[in-house]
């Protein structure tokens, strides 16, 4: 057990992949020398060799379709994104051949690829820098999805991620980089299993990424008022955890999903319509939403109003609780 | 390089004979309505089997969507190839690892790709195999093709670009496609760029020995354009006289990869005796591709994940159900 941040326990864990699997490999841009604009991969250059861990030409599309091509040849990549908004050249390689490829070879060729994307915003970036691209990618099937939420999370959920048969976006939360946290370096973790973070009986708050940890807020407020809200931490997009969120659900009658990214076919959308399907006759009350705006990520000095901040996930709450 | 032996050179003329039928029967099987679509080769034959003659078991393939000629060098069952263009799978129902030829590749030019980061792990491995992906003149256009070309130069990447420069891409020409020789795009990214004779299998077959050779020894990356006419459709859904003219044709028909390989072998006794060979081998195709298995709707379910998740799981479920 170490106190570590999450850009230290990610570190953390790429260190003890490489270390583990020889085949393991890790590029990207600025990944090598640097150790990545976030320091992420600090050091591992010198630990592992540049031709294990290694800077790419600045080129989305190429990282990720020469991760595939690796792949083919029985490497494992795990492969950097510099940024959330800088994904999109990446895209098509990731839509037409990531997620596809098992398919296209009838399972033959397995593509164990893991993209680590830094994402979301609270950072005060300029533009490009604070978007939250999930559903992209939850909406393309063959993916896997992970937004771990902190440090003890990241490291268990990348390992995991990086050991997986199939290619993972991981999406790193940047406002979530410098926290600190117990770390228990000797566990990976297992992909598609939502974590209860809080417990509580009067309505249940759904999230992942940075917005657990302000979900985790809003509880200890409500909480000095008598409302004791549970707290779940989706871990993975996908797969879904669709058990433990509707049996918290279930049991509090009362949700409220909360994301960084637009309203409009946003994930909470998609949580939303499984509880509907799974536990309607549960429900207290409706499901509401608490997430980013239907505007392109705003500049630096408003984010903090674009962002779900506890007023109005508080709102939200008393919302369903007065429904 | 040495040059080929005789008995080569028949056995190239078989592998281009068949090709040439194979691209036909396939054409007709397309009419009858046995094929959904087909990409003919048909006057390509020189270039595909040219070069993937050249080619080592260990080495890979990556194709596009008409190097049939390709998959039959490398020994791919065209049953399982052609069922592809049945309907059957996306991609190809042969194992890529079985003949190291990849699958069917649809979206133009995103497959060079694949075929660098194989090269960059193969590298890694030691060296002595080389990639060799194939794409048209129209792909030359596509923003990939010119990563994958720097990722090769930088990484000095153990990998053959094999430009079929069948001067169309459906219907517009290569001018439409690059103001500059495609083969002098090799040199922005640090490698050598050859024009060739595509129609000339003697010629396909020597300058791409070459570069593989090049690549497997640690030399890096070669840009190989080969000159050829496509003198089919662009598929079976595309009427090439809205954009072409015969005459522009004819010229072409005169440079008949088969007939140009059938000259310099010059005996008659022995291409008839291929034809009549060939026509077997396709009767037989035939009957094998028509009477293999349909696939069967709960397969679409099949290798999406490892290990599908729990909501998919419940889908392919669902569908069970309305099949039963
Ligand atoms: C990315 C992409 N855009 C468009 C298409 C539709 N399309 C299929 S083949 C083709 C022309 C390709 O021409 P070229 O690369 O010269 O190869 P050829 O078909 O002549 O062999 C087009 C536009 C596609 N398959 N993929």
């Amino acid at each position: 057990m170490a106190q570590l941040t999450l850009v230290q326990a990610l570190n953390e864990a790429l260190r003890h992949e490489l270390r583990e699997d020889p085949r393991t490999l890790v590029f990207g841009e600025d990944v090598g020398r640097l150790g990545g604009v976030f320091r992420v991969t600090d050091g591992l250059q010198e630990e592992f060799g540049e031709r294990r861990v290694f800077d790419t030409p600045l080129a989305e599309s190429a990282i990720v379709g020469s991760a595939i091509g690796l792949a083919l040849a029985g490497w494992r990549p795990v492969c950097e994104i510099q940024f959330d908004g800088f994904s999109y050249p990446a895209l098509d390689q990731v839509i037409t051949n990531l997620a596809k490829y098992r398919g296209r070879t009838r399972g033959r060729a397995a593509l164990p690829v893991t993209i680590r994307i830094p994402s979301g915003g609270g950072i005060g970036g300029p533009e490009h820098h604070g978007e939250s691209p999930e559903t992209y990618y939850a909406h393309t099937a063959g993916l896997k999805v992970v937004a771990p939420s902190g440090p003890a999370e990241g490291y268990q959920l990348l390992r995991a991620a990086i050991r997986d048969p199939d290619p993972v976006i991981f999406l790193e939360p940047k406002s979530r980089y410098w926290t600190k946290e117990e770390v228990d370096a000797a566990a990976a973790g297992r992909l598609g299993q939502a974590r209860i973070v809080r417990e509580g009986t009067h309505a249940t708050l759904i999230a992942w990424g940075a917005m657990t940890a302000r979900c985790l807020q809003a509880a200890e407020a409500a909480a000095e008022d008598g409302v004791e809200l549970e707290v779940v931490d989706c871990r993975s997009l996908v797969p879904l955890d669709v058990d433990t969120l509707s049996a918290s659900v279930r049991k509090t009658g009362r949700a409220v999903v909360v994301h960084e990214a637009p309203l409009t076919a946003g994930f909470g959308a998609e949580i939303s319509a499984r509880l509907m399907e799974t536990i309607f006759r549960d429900l207290k009350a409706p499901v509401l939403r608490v997430t980013g705006y239907d505007i392109p990520y705003p500049a630096a000095a408003v984010e903090a109003a674009y962002l779900p901040d506890l007023d109005r996930i508080l709102t939200a709450v008393q919302k369903v609780l007065d429904y | 390089m040495p040059s080929l032996r005789p008995d080569q050179l028949k056995e190239l003329y078989r592998l281009m004979a068949f090709t040439r039928r194979v691209d036909q029967e396939a054409v007709a099987l397309q009419r009858q309505g046995e094929l959904t679509a087909f990409p003919p080769l048909t006057g390509q034959e020189a270039a595909q089997v040219g070069s993937a003659y050249a080619l080592q078991r260990q080495d890979f393939a990556f194709p596009s969507y008409r190097e049939m000629g390709v998959a039959i060098v490398r020994g791919v069952d065209l049953v399982e190839y052609l069922r592809a263009y049945r309907g059957d799978w996306n991609g190809g129902l042969y194992d890529l690892y079985a003949h190291n030829f990849g699958p069917i590749a649809s979206s133009v030019g995103s497959h060079a790709l694949h075929a660098v980061g194989w090269a960059m792990g193969a590298a890694l491995d030691g060296g002595g195999k080389a990639a060799i992906v194939y794409f048209g003149e129209g792909a030359t256009s596509e923003g990939d093709v010119h990563e994958a070309m720097n990722f090769a130069g930088i990484f000095r990447a153990p990998v053959v670009f094999f430009v079929q420069n069948n001067q169309w891409a459906i219907s517009v020409p290569v001018a439409r496609q690059t103001a500059a020789p495609i083969h002098r795009k090799a040199e922005a990214y640090g490698f050598p760029g050859l024009r060739i004779d595509g129609n000339d299998v003697l010629a396909v077959h020597a300058a791409t020995a070459e570069a593989l050779e090049r690549a497997r020894a640690g030399g890096g990356p070669t840009l190989i354009e080969a000159l050829t006419y496509r003198l089919g459709a662009h598929s079976t859904a595309d009427d090439p006289t809205r954009y072409r003219q015969a005459a522009e044709v004819e010229p072409w028909r005169a440079q008949d990869p088969l007939l140009r390989l059938a000259a310099q072998i010059d005996d008659e006794d022995f291409t008839r005796q291929v034809v009549e060979e060939v026509e077997e081998r396709v009767r037989d195709l035939r009957t094998r591709l028509l009477s293999a298995p349909r696939a069967e709707p709960e397969e679409m379910f099949e290798f999406v994940y490892a290990e599908p998740p729990a909501t998919l799981a419940a889908q392919r479920e669902e569908l069970r159900q309305w099949h039963s």
